[in-house]
């Protein structure tokens, strides 16, 4: 009887392994964008082993794409640069046959997304948002007084502003693609333009306050801005929200706040796509499926205070989101919304050199 | 033969991890960008036989080192890095050698636990201890939480995201890699020598200036060459402790790699930076070679 019941177990234990040998899906997204148990739910639906992997910058996220072979069978690529990665042959079609739940989306933001991936056929939008101003409300107000522009871009912009706030702090997203039309908007020239002489006007006004900006970053400010190190940052409307959410919960008297520039903020798309190569494209389109269901897309809107393009998902999400209109803009805020298209390659080195330039601060 | 065999072993290491790859650089560097899979043109076609590789070898130019020239960016960013690298590694050096020379002159028992407690450090990610210093610099940091308490200061102090805490993280991560080399050639040190020093009517100091010192030169190189080098090229430290005004020449690449996503600048900085660094040693290492000939 002994030796039989090792002899079991010696064959449970060789086929282990297989039992819950799983195929993997893995998952490039940006950081602090998902309710992590989604990832837990959809492992348990689907059997699949879940890989997830965070990025803080689409550049970042360019490298790998073109560097081919990133291993990745979903990743997140904001508008603009899906196009450019589509162009450079980087993403396979979306089979849409796998994907039952496409139903689900929202027209007004596919007509949007169009643009840059015509018919959607390379990708699903999973959140959409705008670029505009978190800030600590009561810091702001304490060094710029009762009436501090705090919907305005003079907020940055404006030097004289920023010479006040330098000392409590202030980050801007390390994104050139966003800053610099944000720029030209501020200036009254055209945020889309791809032409070099008037990309190059953004470079004074940014370099008048760059004495001031603390650090270039996309990410850390989630936490600084919770934490009170900072006071303002230029940022991506559900990140702000939430380290406001942050803020709340550490309840540490930080209160945060943040707002679409009334000058019109740049709305952007973040696509999910299945590279070229993804070595599981069929785990891929289930992870795609499974994100495109109404309950899931409302969870991860919920958790992460981004808008997604989800229009049956509506109905689950809460209050807070739904009706905030920095999350789900009102149609007068929607109408100053801008989008940006890629630059051409020529004209991306000229809009590169001048980040460098301006963030070395030379 | 056997002869042949050890040579070719450290030789073969050469080829493949260190030739090899700064061939591929190099070639990289002279190409152009493209938006493609890979991002760079022109690429070797074999399929094409020799029409192939002509046209290859026909794409390849220095036009993105004359890129580097253009841009004073770069020039500031190398010298940038060579002042930061430069000024940590005398720090280092300052702060290593006390400690390495306590080590060696403290009871035979205790040696273990000191160097043991040197390296004890590196059981931890360098990644995180890096992080940790974040932890400890930022303006709700433990340091000025602990000098707020204790009065010395009224307002927090601006450490985090300047070149201090660059220093600070340098200093720190490389410290045993001054250590250790220094220790190891001053516990060689016969201490005899001194004594003899002493005897023929040298003062302490003297006899340190004039024995310990000199008989400790061979780590104090070594000790050098180790922060130096590396922190030169450093990437992490300055990204993580440094503020955008920190300007060092591993962030510029980083950023023509991933920002830009330019390989054949990124490459074409990447192989200056080899030749700042390779082309100093060479020549350091020929006049030691020359001096010691000499001294026979």
């Amino acid at each position: 009887m002994p030796r039989k019941l090792t002899g079991a177990l010696a064959t449970v234990a060789l086929l282990a392994p297989f039992a819950v040998w799983a195929e993997e899906v893995r998952v490039y997204n940006w950081s602090d964008y998902i309710d992590e148990d989604l990832l837990k739910k959809f492992e348990e639906e689907t059997g699949y082993d879940l890989i997830y992997d965070v990025f803080d910058s689409n550049e970042v996220l360019e490298t790998k794409m073109l560097a081919g072979g990133s291993g990745y069978d979903v990743v997140v690529p904001t508008g603009d640069f899906l196009q450019r990665q589509v162009s450079a042959g980087a993403f396979q079609k979306l089979d849409k046959s796998k994907l039952p739940n496409a139903g689900n989306m929202w027209d007004m933001i596919e007509d949007r997304t169009s643009q840059y991936d015509p018919g959607n056929e390379y990708s699903i939008n999973y959140m959409w948002g705008t670029t505009g101003v978190g800030m600590n409300v009561g810091k702001v107000k304490e060094v710029l007084g009762e009436d501090a522009p705090l919907n305005s871009m003079d907020l940055v912009l404006d030097p004289a502003n920023m010479e006040k706030l330098a000392d409590c702090g202030v980050y801007f997203l390390d994104a050139p693609t966003e800053i610099v039309p944000m720029v030209l908007q501020y200036l009254g020239e055209d945020p889309d333009s791809n032409d070099p002489d008037v990309i190059s006007k953004a470079e004074a006004p940014l370099l008048a306050v760059r004495p001031h900006i603390k650090k270039f970053h996309s990410s850390e400010y989630i936490n600084a801005l919770a934490n009170g190190d900072i006071c303002v940052a230029v940022g991506w409307s559900g990140d702000v929200l939430q380290a406001r959410d942050r803020a709340v919960e550490a309840d540490n008297g930080v209160e945060i706040a943040y707002h679409p520039f009334a000058q019109g903020s740049l709305m952007w798309f973040d696509q999910m796509a299945i590279p070229t190569d993804a070595p599981n494209p069929e785990g891929a389109h289930a992870f795609l499926n499974f994100i495109m269901d109404a309950q899931n897309m409302a969870a991860a809107s919920n958790y992460v205070y981004f808008a997604n393009g989800n229009k049956a998902s509506q109905e689950f999400l809460a209050e807070d989101v739904i009706g905030d209109v920095a999350i789900y803009p009102d149609d007068a805020t929607l109408e100053k919304l801008y989008t940006k298209s890629p630059y051409p390659s020529k004209v991306q080195r000229v809009v590169t050199r001048m980040w460098t330039k301006v963030k070395s601060g030379t | 033969m056997r002869r042949f065999f050890l040579i070719a072993v450290p030789y073969a290491w050469l080829l493949v991890l260190f030739l090899i790859p700064f061939v591929i650089v190099l070639k990289i560097s002279l190409s152009d960008t493209e938006l493609a899979i890979p991002p760079y043109t022109p690429t070797l076609d074999l399929s094409q036989g020799w029409a192939g590789i002509r046209e290859f070898f026909a794409g390849l130019d220095l036009e993105n080192f004359v890129w580097l020239t253009e841009d004073d960016l770069y020039w500031k960013a190398y010298l940038s890095s060579l002042w930061i690298a430069t000024c940590s590694t005398i720090l280092t050096l300052l702060i290593g050698f006390p400690i390495a020379y306590g080590m060696a002159r403290s009871p035979e028992q205790w040696r273990a636990t000191l160097m043991m407690l040197v390296i004890l450090p590196f059981w931890t990610s360098f990644l995180i201890r890096v992080y940790a210093w974040m932890g400890i610099l930022s303006q709700e940091g433990f340091l000025n939480q602990f000098l707020l308490w204790i009065g010395i200061i009224d307002s927090p102090l601006t450490i985090l995201n300047t070149n201090t805490a660059v220093y600070i993280g340098i200093v720190y991560t490389y410290l045993p890699f001054m250590i250790l080399p220094i220790y190891a050639a001053l516990d060689r040190l016969d201490g005899s020598l001194i004594e003899a020093a002493e005897d023929l009517g040298c003062s302490r100091l003297m006899a340190f200036w004039l024995v310990t010192l000199p008989l400790s030169r061979p780590g104090i190189i070594a000790g050098c060459f180790l922060v130096f080098i590396p922190a030169l090229g450093e990437f992490v430290i300055p990204s993580l402790l440094g503020g955008s005004g920190t300007l060092m020449i591993g962030k510029v690449l980083w950023e023509e790699f991933f920002s830009n996503r330019d390989w054949p600048v990124a490459s074409a900085v990447a192989v200056v930076l080899l030749l700042i660094l390779v082309i100093p040693i060479v020549l350091f290492q020929r006049n030691q070679q020359k001096q010691q000939e000499a001294d026979q």
